[in-house]
C-alpha cells in the first residue's frame, strides 16, 4: 500500500482536490491520492448533517472522491463503495468503528447512494473508473467489493467484475447493520428491505418544508394585506398540513393513493376552520355557507396536491403509480381549487351586494 | 382495479422459464418481491414493486424486465410543466436514510 511518487508536475487543474497528476506511460491520468478518515463524527460533522437535512446549501455537502483508508488496512482488508455525499460516506465510516478498511468513495455529484444508483452515477462504469484512478488493485490483494444494496440499480455486478476484475458483494441496506452483517456475510430479511419510519419522515419535513417556503411565505403575505389575516392563516394551516402532519401520518391515513390520503387530511384539518368561518362571520347564512364551502374545496386540494408532491421523498411508490395518480387526480384537484376561488369570490360579490 | 390504489400495476415482468436461480434478484429487491422457490425463483409480491431496476440490472439471464425510473410526482409535474416531457430528478435527497430523491 505504498503510494508511488508523482512525478510530473501538472499544470491542468485537477478534477478533485486532493488528486495529483501522473505521468502513467503515453498517458496524463490523474491518479488520486489515498486518504485518511475516521469513524468519529465531529461537530463540525453533524453541523454538516443537519444543514444537509434542512436541504441547503447542496453542493457543500461533497465528499473528494478517492480512496480512503479507515484504520489501518491492509492488503487483505475488505472495501467498501460509497457515494461523495456527507451523509452516505459518514453513514459508513461511523458504522465501522473498529475496523481497518478502505472506502471508496466514487463520484455521484454530491448525491446519496439510491438516487444516484436510480440516475445510474453510483453506477458501473463510476466504479470501475475510480478502481482505475485509485489503483486499489495495488492495494489489496483480494478483488472483492461491498457495494451497499442500494446501490444496485445501477450497479451490474457481473458487469463490474467483468470490467475491473473485482467481484460485488451486495452489503445491507442500512450502514449501520454492516457490524451484524460482517460476521457472516449473510443479510437478513430485515437488512435487505427497505422501510420508511415515523423518524426517516421527521427527518425529511423540512426538506418538504423548503421546497414550498418561498411560494408559501409570498402566499401568506399577500393574504394578510390584500384580503384576510383569516386566510394567512389558513394558507399556512394547508401548507403545514401538507410537509408536516401528512409524512408523519402517512401509514395511518387510510387508502393507499397519496392524493386521496392528502385531501382527507386536508377535510379532517379544515373542517373546524369552516365551521369557525361559519360561526364566527356576520351576515347572511347562505353567504357564509358559500365560502365555507369554497375553504373546504381550496385548502383540501392544496394539502393533496402537497401530499402527491411526497411520494419522490418514500422509497417505496413506483414510477407507473404515480403517473396513474397524476393522470386521475391533477384534474379533479385543480378542479376542486378553481371551484372553490370561484365559491368564495361569489360570496364576497353577494356580501357586498347585499351590504349596498 | 382498487379504487383508491393507483399502486397495483407495475411495469415489471418475469420470465420463469428464463431463470436461473441464481437468487441475486433476492439479494438486490428493497421489498423482498421476489421469493426462493425450489428450482426457481417465485415473483411473490409484484405489488411492492417500486420500479427501482435493481434486478433487472443483475439479473444475468434478462428473465426480468421493468422499465424503471423515479416514482415523483414533483418531478414529473415538473417536466411537464418545462415542457420536457420526461422527469428529471436532480435534487441531492437524503443521505443514509434510504428515502427520498425529491425529499
Amino acid at each position: 500500500m505504498t503510494m508511488e511518487p508523482c512525478s510530473c508536475t501538472c499544470t491542468e487543474p485537477t478534477p478533485d482536490a486532493g488528486s495529483s497528476c501522473c505521468q502513467t506511460g503515453e498517458n496524463r491520468l490523474p491518479v488520486s491520492e489515498v486518504m485518511n478518515t475516521t469513524s468519529t463524527l465531529t461537530i463540525s460533522d453533524h453541523g454538516d448533517h443537519l444543514i444537509a437535512r434542512l436541504g441547503l446549501m447542496r453542493m457543500n455537502h461533497l465528499v473528494t472522491p478517492g480512496l480512503y483508508r479507515l484504520g489501518s488496512p491492509d492488503a487483505d482488508s475488505p472495501v467498501f463503495v460509497s457515494a461523495n455525499y456527507t451523509l452516505s460516506f459518514d453513514a459508513l465510516r461511523s458504522a465501522l468503528t473498529g475496523c481497518d478498511a478502505w472506502i471508496l468513495v466514487i463520484d455521484t455529484k454530491g448525491v446519496n447512494v439510491w438516487c444516484a444508483a436510480g440516475k445510474g452515477t453510483f453506477g458501473t462504469s463510476e466504479i470501475v473508473n475510480r478502481i482505475a484512478l485509485t489503483r486499489l488493485e495495488t492495494m489489496v490483494s483480494h478483488r472483492h467489493l461491498i457495494v451497499p444494496q442500494l446501490g444496485a440499480p445501477g450497479v451490474s455486478a457481473r458487469e463490474v467484475l467483468r470490467q475491473s476484475g473485482f467481484s460485488v458483494e451486495f452489503g445491507p441496506v442500512q450502514a449501520r447493520d454492516l457490524p451484524k452483517y460482517l460476521k457472516t456475510h449473510q443479510a437478513t430479511q430485515e437488512m435487505r428491505t427497505v422501510t420508511f419510519p415515523l423518524r426517516d419522515r421527521i427527518t425529511l419535513i423540512p426538506v418538504e418544508l423548503m421546497q414550498v417556503i418561498k411560494i408559501a411565505i409570498v402566499a401568506i403575505i399577500l393574504a394578510a394585506f390584500l384580503i384576510s389575516v383569516d386566510l394567512a392563516w389558513r394558507i399556512l394551516l394547508s401548507i403545514l398540513a401538507g410537509t408536516v402532519l401528512f409524512p408523519i401520518l402517512l401509514p395511518w391515513i387510510p387508502v393507499k393513493d397519496f392524493t386521496i390520503k392528502g385531501y382527507l387530511l386536508g377535510l379532517v384539518v379544515f373542517l373546524p376552520t369552516t365551521a369557525l368561518t361559519v360561526i364566527t362571520n356576520q351576515g347572511d347564512l347562505l353567504i357564509r355557507i358559500m365560502m365555507a364551502a369554497g375553504e373546504l374545496l381550496i385548502f383540501p386540494a392544496v394539502v393533496a396536491y402537497l401530499a402527491l408532491n411526497f411520494t419522490g421523498a418514500t422509497p417505496f411508490t413506483s414510477r407507473t403509480g404515480v403517473k396513474t395518480e397524476i393522470r386521475r387526480y391533477i384534474r379533479p384537484l385543480v378542479g376542486s381549487f378553481a371551484g372553490g376561488i370561484i365559491l368564495a369570490m361569489l360570496s364576497g360579490v353577494a356580501r357586498l351586494v347585499i351590504v349596498s | 382495479m382498487n379504487r383508491w390504489n393507483s399502486y397495483t400495476r407495475t411495469t415489471l415482468q418475469y420470465n420463469p422459464e428464463k431463470c436461473i436461480n441464481c437468487r441475486l434478484c433476492l439479494q438486490v429487491c428493497p421489498h423482498q418481491v421476489f421469493q426462493q422457490g425450489t428450482k426457481k425463483v417465485i415473483l411473490s409480491l409484484p405489488e411492492s414493486c417500486m420500479e427501482c431496476g435493481a434486478c433487472q440490472v443483475n439479473c444475468p439471464t434478462e428473465a426480468i424486465t421493468v422499465e424503471s425510473g423515479v416514482g415523483c410526482a414533483y418531478a414529473m409535474i415538473r417536466g411537464v410543466l418545462n415542457g420536457t416531457g420526461e422527469e428529471s430528478c436532480d435534487c441531492a435527497g437524503d443521505g443514509d436514510t434510504p428515502s427520498g430523491c425529491c425529499g
